[in-house]
């Protein structure tokens, strides 16, 4: 199934089956639900703050592949980094995913979340990829529910 | 049988395209058919050659799209066995001929206390807007509850009727389940309690032939694009007893009688429910629509339909990892299914890369999913040129997608 090597790659499969941080933090500071209404995936992130620092980050939910392997790899990057750091890789992942960034020219700091560049030739799938970075975009905010919709 | 599925095929000119390098697979029939050539053509004519605007010109384009336009609601008459051609109301499709029907029989009919009974299994077309009239007249929403099989619990649905319910509002046959419901039977238990029935058929007609007075339906609504016709067209029956005690449910042109700034009067049937200028066009289609089903045989085309439900049941109950949602003694051409551990996103997602079109998601109806916990299913839906090739190529890629995800 050459054609879909894009999107399923063997990385995305693995997340979905493992996903990693895939729990609750009890002592959050911050928590938001993120909802795609088109497809009923819906998932929670959690951040754990050290100062300006995301301590911890994790996430529990529903959703298909593409979304829980995004939000699993969402979580390993931004662990340890700072809010604007977080803040950068939010903006530079959306605006891959929706064909504003060319992963292969232009500079970023999105390392293995390069692998998410396929979605782009699949559009009703790009909110599946963003649904948890809009997610933790809110936590971060302060924002306690985003919708894709 | 009698059915040349070939030769049907060849009447749909999208069936021979191909896609993602792949030749079609068309299963989202439930969500919309697609369109003979026939259709094509004449609605192509419409456009060309018959463009005007109907029913307020006296020349000669307005006068002949009048004449086309009202032979197409002639048509509609003959399909669904109407008594009265003018109790068949154009609309743009099922959705809006249930919000008509809603809005102005509740207007009339519906006060503080009274009940409008729903089922279970409806999608949500069929549920909200009978929730805001529920809500606008102070009524309650009722719901007819299903069983594990996704069929209607019928002891209880008559329990749920009494002196106080307004109208029952049901599917002739349930789009994300393929359930049909012993329609006839519901509206003659209705009627013992003197209570209407608006019959939501979107998914009825493109499957088997229809006769609202043998069905005595009171509403009895569809769409055209569903019914291998045009997005935009659609019909909303109604008895003439309801619908002329009924208020219009939009204002303005085509669909008045006398006009002044104290006082405005409204045109008979069908007009009063048709104002401003219409999909003329579609509704057009439409009736090409019906005289292409007209055209062949539909009592032949239902047993091929059936015989690819048995043979799809068949081959998925196969698959271990598969499992079939909506399993009633009697249903229509349509498969819901989930796969264990693979979201239908992923599951439709790796289809279409296969070239097949299938449904993925909650169907617009959400209380369905939760009743049987799931956040949504795969749907393939048939329809008469869909072939066992067909389900053939679904079945190997349904495999194809539990290896991925292994």
């Amino acid at each position: 199934m050459s054609e879909l090597s894009d999107l399923y790659q063997e990385v995305i499969l693995e997340h979905n089956k493992n996903p990693r941080n895939f729990r609750e933090i009890t002592d959050a500071d911050q928590t938001a639900d993120g909802k795609n209404p088109l497809c009923g995936d819906a998932l929670r992130v959690y951040v754990a703050m050290e100062g300006d620092k995301i301590a911890d980050v994790a996430f529990k939910g529903s959703g298909c592949a593409i979304s829980k392997a995004s939000a699993s790899m969402m979580t390993q990057a931004v662990k340890g980094k700072t809010r604007e750091e977080a803040e950068v890789l939010f903006n530079e992942f959306h605006e891959m995913v929706t064909g504003g960034l060319d992963v292969e020219t232009d500079d970023n700091n999105l390392g293995k979340l390069k692998i998410f560049a396929g979605v782009l030739e699949f559009p009703a799938r790009v909110k599946c990829a963003s649904l948890s970075w809009h997610t933790l975009h809110a936590a971060l905010s302060g924002d306690e529910t985003v919708s894709t919709e | 049988m009698t059915w040349n599925v070939e030769e049907i095929r060849r009447d749909f000119p999208v069936l021979h395209r191909e896609v993602n390098g792949k030749p079609l697979v068309y299963l989202d029939n439930g969500a919309s058919s697609q369109v003979p050539q026939l259709v094509i053509d004449r609605t192509s004519k419409y456009l060309a050659e018959e463009h005007s605007n109907i029913h307020r010109g006296v020349h000669y384009l307005s006068q002949n799209a009048t004449t086309a336009y009202e032979a197409a609601r002639e048509k509609v008459k003959r399909f669904i066995n109407a008594p009265d051609v003018n109790c068949c109301i154009f609309v743009r499709g099922t959705t809006e001929g249930i919000n008509l029907v809603a809005h102005s029989y509740s207007k009339a009919f519906i006060n503080e206390g009274d009940e409008i009974i729903v089922s279970q299994m409806e999608h949500h077309s069929n549920i909200i807007p009978w929730q805001v009239a529920a809500e606008e007249r102070g009524a309650k929403l009722v719901v007819i509850p299903m069983n594990d099989r996704g069929e209607l619990i019928i002891d209880e649905y008559e329990n749920l009727l009494n002196e106080r319910t307004r109208i029952v509002a049901v599917s002739h046959v349930s789009n994300s389940l393929g359930t049909v419901n012993p329609i006839k039977e519901m509206i003659a238990t209705a009627h013992k309690f003197g209570v209407p029935v608006c019959v939501d058929a979107a998914q009825s007609v493109p499957h088997f032939a229809v006769d609202v007075q043998d069905l005595d339906a009171d509403f009895f609504v569809f769409s055209g694009h569903k019914m291998f016709g045009p997005t935009g067209s659609g019909v909303m029956y109604g008895k003439r007893e309801w619908l002329d005690k009924m208020p219009p449910y939009q204002t303005g042109g085509s669909q008045i009688r006398t006009v002044s700034f104290e006082k405005t009067t409204y045109a008979p049937l069908p007009a009063k429910f048709e104002a401003g200028t219409p999909a003329i066009a579609s509704g057009i289609g439409l009736g090409a629509a019906i005289d292409y089903i007209n055209s062949i045989d539909f009592v032949a085309a239902a047993a091929h339909e059936h015989d690819l439900l048995e043979y799809a049941t068949q081959r998925l109950s196969d698959i271990p990892e598969v499992k079939i949602i909506g399993t009633a003694a009697e249903k229509a051409s349509v498969i819901s299914f989930t796969i264990e551990g693979i979201h239908p996103h992923d599951i439709g997602t790796i289809l279409d890369q296969q070239g097949i079109a299938i449904r993925a998601g909650h169907h617009c109806a959400q209380p369905v999913m939760d009743f049987f916990e799931v956040p949504a299913t795969a749907r393939a839906s048939f329809a008469f040129y869909n072939t066992r090739e067909d389900v053939d190529k679904l079945v190997d890629s349904i495999q194809k997608v539990i290896e991925v995800f292994a």
